[in-house]
């Protein structure tokens, strides 16, 4: 099942959106990384690798990210990975929230990685209203 | 302390000093936390490197403040300064003291990372509006043979005059992008905080220079 990365400048926006996927798909592998080191705001490269790690049960992760920074930081991240698993890492050009609900719901399908970024992908096209 | 460690420990005190300063400038064109996060940052890489073995080579010393830097600062200048030490680490791996051209190499090593991390490319009133033409006259000070103290010395100049140009162009990268032309007349913080960097290793070179070491 493809593992799924919450990057977040805020740890509790990282927890708060993993909760709220993790309702939706109770099998996936959802990890949070937000804020810093310290717990301050902001994102951490080291820390978004370490939940790749855990995220990854051998079907590949994908990383959901806030904004600004959490964007770089999550490559940094993905260059700190082996050859092998980065090239079962995605990052989702997607809104964090709505993404990962979704990207949550086709992994709790066992549908492949390229599936659960098309489908978190297109949750741009979610409208509100 | 061992010259590479003292090095970098001047460059980070050179940043916390300006603490406000960075912070100020960001507070004009960002989110005023350029100054804040710098500061935090090396703030972390001084304790972490000061408690190194004497032994570690330069290579080591750039790793070690790459990440720690990474994992401090928190703001996209983490990522992008932690980018550029990680690669500067790369040519600078077993030496314990620095030649020119060893030197170009990291610097180029350090842009190219820059580059490629933020998508960005000189012009953009990025930190690269300081370091390209400053590595451009570290370049042209080898090419005259000049020795390495005196090659920082026009590589501090240049990277002073890329500061000021960012005071004449608009924003396209980063939080400053949102204010689009509104943006001219303000100084970059990451072209301000990278001229700094570079003024203190060439202040460090000329007074390790004059110490006759």
């Amino acid at each position: 099942m493809v593992g799924i990365v919450i990057v977040s400048h805020s740890q509790k926006v990282a927890e708060g959106i993993k909760d709220i996927a993790q309702q939706m798909a109770k099998d996936v592998k959802i990890i949070a990384a937000g804020g810093t080191s310290d717990g301050e705001i902001g994102t951490d490269a080291l820390k978004i690798q370490e939940a790749i790690l855990e995220a990854n049960t051998g079907d590949g992760v994908l990383i959901m990210v806030d904004l600004g920074s959490a964007v770089l930081s999550a490559e940094t991240a993905l260059e700190f990975l082996d050859e092998e698993l980065r090239q079962n890492v995605r990052i989702a050009d997607a809104p964090v929230v709505e993404g990962a609900i979704v990207a949550a719901v086709q992994a709790s399908t066992g549908a492949g990685l390229e599936e659960v970024i098309g489908t978190a992908s297109e949750a741009y096209t979610l409208r509100k209203l | 302390m061992s010259n590479h460690i003292a090095a970098i420990t001047a460059v980070g005190q050179a940043i916390i000093k300006n603490k406000e300063y960075l912070t100020e400038l960001d507070r004009e064109i960002g989110d005023a936390d350029h100054g804040i996060n710098m500061a935090k940052g090396f703030e972390a890489v001084i304790t972490k490197i000061s408690s190194l073995e004497e032994d570690k080579d330069i290579g080591f010393v750039l790793k070690t403040v790459a990440m720690t830097l990474i994992s401090s600062v928190g703001g996209a200048s983490g990522p992008l300064y932690g980018t550029a030490f990680l690669r500067a680490a790369v040519p600078a791996a077993g030496k314990f003291e620095l030649d020119s051209l060893t030197a170009q190499a990291m610097w180029e090593a350090a842009i190219t990372g820059i580059k490629e991390r933020g998508k960005a490319s000189r012009g953009e009133k990025t930190m690269l509006d300081a370091l390209e033409p400053a590595l451009e006259a570290f370049s042209e000070g080898i090419k005259a043979d000049k020795p390495l103290f005196a090659c920082l010395e026009l590589a501090s100049a240049a990277a002073q005059k890329g500061v000021e140009h960012t005071k004449t162009i608009a924003a396209t990268k980063g939080r400053a992008s949102y204010l689009g032309e509104r943006s001219i007349g303000h100084q970059d913080p990451g072209a301000t905080s990278s001229s700094i960097m570079i003024a203190t290793l060439f202040e460090f070179c000329r007074s390790y220079k004059a110490e006759g070491v």
